[in-house]
């Protein structure tokens, strides 16, 4: 897959191909910030794909106390679903097992509008059993729910959008494990600084890329065995010899231009790192272009 | 656009129903139409010609100069634009009112803002008996809004209020908040005898507590609550003084338990 070479690393002369999602945002605040992030990391573990956890969620940022509708520390959480009905199942199920149940949280919406609402509150207020007190504050409602350390309040409602595009992403191409380990953590540090955007792996890293299909009845998705190094010599492989660790970020956004911009930072980042640190090669992951309407061609996001 | 402009001649001889000056009543009319419109309540006829001189202006934007006792239902039933009152006025002002902003530059009569469903009323000194509250035979006071109170209420502020915000800087009459349907009820100085009085749901919040508190309320403790917050946030639009007196722990009592009981006081530290 010939391409261009810039600061040393080959960029590969293809595109991401990604996906229409429907996607939400809420605000988890606590008492500090480190409750606040772990609510918000516990309402999103188990939730990196939606092949098999429903959804696709994580922190997009950190928020100051200035940030959040009660002054407390927050965070905000982003949520992806292929469904309505989904993404409403899991924001939830999540939101009543994870936020709800976190010492001292508190929830709100984190999008203004959208096409459409997801019950936030509205779904959680009946554990108060006829005790929840319901507070209109201008255009927005609160639910507060009392609980075991005082009250849970929560916000009735909050947004979807049916704009957000899911499955953006590079493939991170280095002569060891650690080396592109370190030139994939340098892209995803980049991408945090962009808004809207949540990479949704662990640590923001995938290094188990599928590809569609199995040999397996029943599999829905397999090893990418065309990137897996040690099978460079057995199957019609992808990588170059001198290629000994692959790793994906995968990236989704309210917007397809929040993945964009995600997918530009990441790769200037990779490429200011440069090969002798970090990575050889940059790739990104696509089917041809026949299942997502969102292309991102890499030539395309170089700055 | 300068604003639609009513200067008072001089006091008039009965009391007025001045219903008819709101914006959507006026839109498209003349001033010497306006001029025509019948505000008497007596079998002696009057006119707005009669009470005011009128300028033309913008009639979403209507300013009323000088202002009395005798001055009724003024803004009742206003749905947008702003109304302003350089004075007082009498029984039943923004009663009704659904939307846009209505500020009386003196005292209020009773009944200020009964039944009100949006807007702003902002009454800059004190205001009758019944602030929000519904007129006999009605079951329900004001529903939406927020009605702004800078000097002192009477009695029965916030009777029957059901939705939307009664912020009062400074004290309130007995009874206040008395039969809360829903709703918040912020008081800056001291209440009166038992507000809350058979309050349902609700919340109402007092800056310098009450001359007598009902024994049908649970005291809950004292809290460090988030929905404060958020209410004092909001409040601080209006008031920032009045928001602060509701920032730290509040202890919160519980009532009427007489009544259906899933109302609130809060109490700052004294």
């Amino acid at each position: 897959m010939p391409g261009l070479t810039v600061n040393g690393i080959a960029i590969d002369d293809t595109f991401a191909e990604a996906f229409d999602m429907r996607a939400t945002a809420i605000v988890i605040t606590a008492p500090t910030e480190r409750w606040a992030v772990q609510a918000a990391t516990t309402m999103t573990g188990f939730a990196t794909s939606v092949i098999a956890c429903g959804c696709e969620a994580s922190v997009e940022s950190v928020l100051s106390p200035q940030q959040t509708p009660d002054g407390r520390p927050g965070v905000r959480v982003l949520m992806f679903a292929v469904s309505t009905t989904e993404l409403q199942k899991q924001l939830q199920n999540r939101v009543g097992q994870c936020v709800l149940t976190s010492p001292g949280s508190a929830c709100y919406a984190g999008l203004d509008s959208g096409e459409d609402k997801l019950k936030l509150g509205d779904a959680i207020r009946f554990f108060g059993d006829g005790w929840q007190i319901a507070k209109r504050l201008g255009a927005r409602r609160y639910w507060r729910v009392p609980v075991m350390d005082g009250e849970f309040v929560c916000e009735s409602i909050t947004y979807l959008t049916k704009k957000a595009v899911g499955g953006g992403n590079l493939i991170i191409m280095g002569e060891s494990s650690t080396k592109t380990l370190d030139a994939t953590e340098v892209a995803v540090k980049a991408m945090h600084g962009v808004a809207d955007v949540i990479m949704p792996f662990p640590g923001g890293i995938a290094r188990s890329g599928s590809k569609v299909g199995s040999k397996y009845k029943g599999a829905s998705a397999s090893t990418n065995d065309l990137y897996c190094p040690t099978l460079k010599g057995a199957v019609d492989s992808a990588l170059s010899p001198e290629i000994a660790s692959v790793l994906e970020i995968v990236i989704d956004g309210l917007t397809s231009d929040a993945v964009a911009e995600a997918m530009r930072a990441g790769l200037a980042a990779i490429i200011e790192l440069g090969p002798q640190r970090g990575a050889l090669r940059v790739g990104a992951g696509n089917y041809g272009g026949k299942l997502g309407r969102h292309h991102y061609h890499l030539k395309d996001l170089l700055r | 656009m300068s604003p639609l402009t009513f200067s008072l001649r001089e006091a008039p001889a009965q009391r007025l129903d001045l219903s008819p000056l709101i914006a959507q009543n006026l839109a498209g009319k003349t001033v010497a139409e306006i001029e025509r419109i019948e505000v008497g309540t007596t079998r002696v006829r009057v006119a707005v010609g009669d009470i005011f001189r009128v300028r033309e202006g913008d009639p979403d934007s209507i300013l009323i100069e000088g202002g009395v006792e005798r001055f009724d239902r003024v803004g009742l039933g206003m749905g947008s634009g702003s109304l302003h009152v350089e004075g007082e006025v009498g029984v039943e002002a923004g009663r009704l009112m659904s939307g846009g902003q209505l500020t009386i530059r003196g005292n209020a009569g009773p009944f200020a803002g009964s039944g009100m469903k949006g807007g702003t009323l902002d009454i800059e000194g004190d205001a009758g008996e019944r602030l929000g509250g519904p007129l006999s035979g009605e079951t329900v006071g004001m529903s939406g809004g927020v009605l702004h109170v800078r000097g002192d209420a009477g009695e029965r502020a916030g009777d029957r209020l059901r939705r939307g915000f009664i912020l009062i800087e400074g004290r309130a009459g007995a009874y206040a908040g008395s039969r809360m349907i829903a709703g918040t009820l912020a008081i800056g100085g001291e209440a009166g005898d038992l507000p809350g009085y058979l309050m349902g749901r609700g919340t109402i919040l007092l800056g310098r507590g009450a001359s007598l508190f009902s024994p049908s309320f649970g005291d809950c403790g004292e809290h460090d609550l988030v929905a404060a917050q958020l209410l004092a946030n909001y409040i601080a639009q209006v008031s920032a003084q009045l928001a602060t007196l509701f920032r730290g722990p509040l202890r919160r009592l519980a009532g009427d338990l007489a009544a259906l009981g899933k109302g609130e006081i809060l109490l700052p530290r004294p």
